[in-house]
């Protein structure tokens, strides 16, 4: 079973697009329908975003290939990417 | 591909077909409701403003108004002021007049001798005025008339991923077809303006993007406050939205991926062909409000946590790309677009059967919003009353 979407080649998250428990292996699909694994470090709320690769502090998010923000903190790849690690660039 | 609709007096083609009663302000608002209650085809909502508002915000309110009298689904207006209000009588008319020559009646509260006497003549026009509507015959018109309101509301990650591009494909069909989709919600074009810019038509409208965006944050700055406080929502957040930029990307897919041909102020009158912007507000129903005042007969309004919202004017068809969702709020969404991210169908197959929805839509067939009698107004507005 598909468990994420990555909506563009060059994102660094994914959006899982069914819950996820911590420790999973997952299944996700990228824009040309190659299906790729990633393992999931914590539970993750479905339509939540997952970082595919170590996002370090300051380093930016992308998302539809865009600038979604920067990180706040070192995200680690497999982990839950939101509020509490990601703030806005236009603030 | 054809719709059945209602030709108006001055050549604009209808997909409703209701006489409004329309409040000149908050004073009129109630005797407005009430001969609107006791005549079937008629349409009515609250109107909160129409007085004590400094210029520029009665301007906004004023083109509402007459938008709304001028909208295609509308076959004539009565009109019901108080008579002391800043939006007189003849102000209003005269915008009304400006954008079109369908029926008119008024009535001014306080010259009519009070509210007993206003809603009972009131409701003597509105009774011939919908006889008259009741004549027209519905005729086959090409979906180049069709004017489309795109809007976003109690975002999710869903919205960008399905429900913003499923509306997309359907603004980038009726754009091929000759027809105009609107796209809306300046405060959500921030964080993704560059890329809006790269699709305008030219030099011109392109500085229009980004003046729409500044004067926005300039009005807010004005009096203290940030659009970016408000935005992303906590619904939002709860939903996996993180920041502005992403809530804004995930926005400008229902424009789909046409040429900006225009930018137009805030409930002034559509009149390019092709995708345009309007300058509104992020807040739904004022947003959704402009559009229609502008003369979109039909809003496509794409939600990822569920609302209601409707209009008296325009049908609006909900659509959300969150399965969820879908199920929870089943009473008020009226398609469900999480196919987009779960198949079986591809977003082109899911794009032609949107398109079939609007078409049928257009052509009589009552969204969930209509049939439950949802019809919230407001109005864009830049500072607190006079």
């Amino acid at each position: 079973m598909i468990k994420a979407l990555s909506i563009n080649s060059i994102d660094n998250v994914i959006i899982a697009i069914e819950p996820i428990t911590k420790g999973e292996i997952i299944k996700y699909k990228d824009k040309k329908n190659n299906i790729r694994d990633l393992k999931v470090l914590e539970d993750i709320i479905i339509y939540h975003k997952i970082a595919i690769s170590d996002i370090k502090r300051n380093e930016v998010v992308i998302k539809y290939g865009e600038h979604i923000g920067k990180a706040i903190i070192d995200i680690k790849k497999g982990t839950h990417v939101h509020i509490h690690n990601t703030i806005s660039e236009k603030n | 591909m054809k719709f059945y609709g209602y030709k108006r007096s001055d050549g604009k083609i209808g997909v409703r077909n209701h006489v409004l009663i329309l409040p000149a302000s908050v004073c009129a608002s109630d005797a407005a409701r009430m001969i609107s209650s006791q005549v079937k085809g008629t349409v009515t909502f609250n109107n909160q403003n129409g007085c004590s508002q400094v210029p520029s915000d009665q301007q906004y309110t004023m083109d509402m108004m007459a938008g709304y009298a001028a909208n295609p689904n509308i076959y004539g207006t009565v009109v019901v002021s108080l008579g002391c209000e800043n939006c007189q009588m003849d102000l209003v008319v005269n915008e009304i007049i400006k954008r079109t020559n369908k029926p008119i009646k008024t009535l001014i509260i306080q010259e009519e001798g009070g509210t007993i006497k206003t809603v009972e003549k009131g409701i003597r026009y509105a009774m011939e005025l919908v006889q008259e509507a009741t004549l027209l015959q519905k005729e086959t018109f090409p979906i180049s008339e069709l004017i489309i309101g795109t809007e976003c509301g109690g975002s999710d990650p869903t919205s960008g991923l399905a429900a913003n591009p499923l509306v997309g494909e359907l603004s980038d069909k009726i754009v091929k077809m000759g027809g105009t989709s609107i796209l809306s919600e300046t405060t959500e074009f921030i964080g993704a303006e560059h890329i809006l810019a790269k699709r305008a038509k030219n030099e011109k409208v392109k500085e229009r993007i980004y003046e729409i965006i500044d004067r926005y944050e300039k009005s807010l700055e004005s009096v203290g406050e940030k659009v970016r406080a408000g935005n992303p929502s906590p619904g939002n957040k709860a939903g996996g939205i993180t920041t502005l930029e992403e809530k804004s990307l995930g926005c400008i897919h229902k424009g789909g991926t046409s040429i900006i041909q225009d930018v137009i102020d805030y409930a002034k009158p559509v009149e390019e062909k092709g995708l345009v912007i309007m300058d509104t507000p992020g807040n739904d129903p004022s947003s959704i409000a402009g559009m229609i005042a502008g003369g979109a007969q039909i809003i496509l309004f794409t939600s990822g946590r569920g609302t209601p919202t409707g209009n008296p004017i325009a049908p609006v068809i909900k659509i959300t790309g969150n399965r969820i969702t879908y199920e929870n709020m089943k009473d008020n969404i009226d398609v469900d677009a999480s196919h987009v991210i779960y198949g079986p169908e591809s977003l082109e197959e899911l794009g032609e059967k949107l398109l079939k929805e609007v078409i049928e839509v257009a052509s009589g067939k009552l969204v969930k919003a209509e049939i439950l009698g949802f019809i919230e107004t407001s109005v864009m507005r830049i500072c607190n009353y006079a």
